[in-house]
């Protein structure tokens, strides 16, 4: 090929995306999509249980799946299931690979600057736990007690600035060695995720991790494209009348073994 | 290189550097002096003990050298307490040092009492001593002087070895740094001043160490 035909065909390829380019700024309609094609493809997690992981049968299995299939079901359509990291969750969805991201998604300025999201569907909160047998209901009330946390996490970080001078704090390398101090019954209390507390409570401990009281709150939401209310809509009705029915408890008691919180 | 080295955190954080040097120190202190002591005797059980006493120090002396000491510390951390043995943090680094240094000075101690010319066992029974007079008076110093450079080896590295005690939130010098790159993020620049901190005190330890057997073994040959 010479070098004009070559020049033309990149000239008339440039001029082919410009309408791939711009037709983001359309509304989407990605119910009718969905209703057409009879799935609709979710991005889940395979690496962070409870949320996500692959179970021995190398079926993903977890929280958001659950939710995925959940969604799906009420739909009327087939959930096709997309494993992401969390790096690339949000470019699969702006890249239209998938329509949904159900991947423990938190919500913060960044990203609600590129894509929008429904209603929390999950708890998500840093906060100090303890056996019932312990009382603490604020800060305050840690005053001369031991209280185990992972080295340089959220809740080491807060909990420093919050907990009262004569507050030991034992800080331990990672979540592991929390979760072993809090079995063992090295320390009483551990200010952690509620992930990690689920953890805890799946080997079935002689103590059981209350909720005290909460660090941080910051509950997973599902991600979807800007521009898209029909799917928006339809999403929050079903997270709602999950959670009126009870099936969203369900799923919650079965991945993290505590209810569903009031004011999710 | 782009990176931008600074040390400011120093200023704020040295109470920390500070702490976790006064307890690898006290660590040590207290690890070398029970564990050399255990060592002794432990050395006398199986060159010079009774026949039933031999495979039960053997045992001990096999199990520890055979294990990694992070794997005995968490076991008397974390285990011990769901056989009703609770224990803080500080006591088992300590526990745990003691115990390791105590095996691996088993060994050492012993190749200078089996060492020891059976001319000296033997002036000791015609002077009417018991085996543990022979032992204390006449065996066990020259015992020490000839190893005491293996000995002092032994020591620093268990006192180099205790970092590992940060993984039960023993507060020492490692714990110290890790602390401090978790909070400033100067990871280079933490684990650069404490590992010139470890050297410091190894170098101080070795010099104690040989005072210390300047001290017990006058009659050194010269060199």
């Amino acid at each position: 090929m010479n070098r004009k035909a070559f020049f033309a065909g990149m000239i008339v390829a440039l001029i082919l995306m410009v309408p791939v380019t711009t037709s983001t700024m359309a509304f989407a309609d990605t119910l009718a999509d969905v209703a057409a094609r009879g799935t609709i493809r979710v991005a889940v997690p395979q690496d962070f249980p409870p949320f996500g992981s692959v179970g021995t049968d190398m079926a993903p299995q977890g929280y958001d799946i659950d939710m995925a299939n959940l969604i799906a079901g009420k739909l009327g359509v087939k959930a096709e299931l997309v494993p992401v990291t969390s790096a690339n969750r949000i470019p699969y969805l702006q890249t239209n690979k998938v329509d949904l991201v159900i991947s423990s998604l938190g919500k913060n300025a960044e990203r609600e600057a590129v894509i929008d999201f429904t209603a929390a569907y999950a708890p998500f909160f840093n906060g100090v736990f303890a056996p019932a047998s312990v009382t603490a209901k604020t800060a305050a009330d840690l005053a001369g007690k031991t209280i185990g946390v992972t080295r340089g996490a959220i809740e080491d970080l807060e909990l420093t600035k919050i907990a009262p001078a004569d507050t030991v704090i034992k800080r331990y390398e990672d979540n592991n060695g929390t979760i072993s101090a809090f079995l063992s019954g090295q320390v009483e209390i551990v200010a952690t995720g509620n992930v990690v507390a689920a953890a805890i409570l799946a080997k079935n401990p002689p103590k059981r991790p209350e909720l005290k009281f909460l660090i941080k709150n910051s509950p997973c939401y599902i991600g979807l494209n800007k521009n898209d209310p029909g799917l928006a809509a339809k999403v929050n009705e079903i997270i709602a009348a999950a959670k009126k029915d009870g099936s969203l408890n369900a799923i919650a008691q079965k991945w993290l073994h505590t209810d569903v919180p009031a004011d999710l | 290189m782009n990176y931008h080295f600074s040390f400011n955190w120093l200023l704020i954080y040295y109470p920390e550097l500070l702490k976790g040097i006064r307890i690898t120190v006290q660590l040590i202190l207290i690890g070398a002096v029970f564990g050399v002591s255990l060592g002794i005797a432990c050395a006398w059980a199986r060159a010079l003990g009774p026949a039933w006493l031999k495979p039960v120090v053997t045992a001990y002396v096999e199990l520890i050298r055979n294990t990694p000491f992070l794997i005995q510390l968490f076991f008397i951390f974390f285990g011990l307490p769901s056989l009703g043995l609770q224990m803080g943090e500080t006591s088992a680094a300590n526990i745990a040092m003691i115990i390791n240094l105590g095996a691996y000075s088993c060994e050492i101690i012993r190749a200078g009492i089996q060492a020891t010319p059976k001319g000296q066992f033997e002036a000791g029974v015609s002077l009417a001593m018991t085996p543990f007079e022979t032992f204390r008076y006449v065996v066990v110093l020259p015992s020490l002087q000839r190893i005491w450079p293996a000995l002092c080896s032994q020591i620093i590295i268990v006192m180099l070895g205790s970092s590992v005690v940060s993984q039960i939130a023993a507060e020492d010098l490692t714990f110290a740094a890790n602390f401090i790159q978790s909070r400033s993020f100067r990871a280079f620049e933490a684990y650069f001043v404490s590992t010139l901190i470890y050297l410091a005190l190894a170098v101080l330890l070795r010099q104690v160490l040989k005072f210390i057997g300047g001290r017990l073994f006058p009659r050194r040959a010269p060199r």
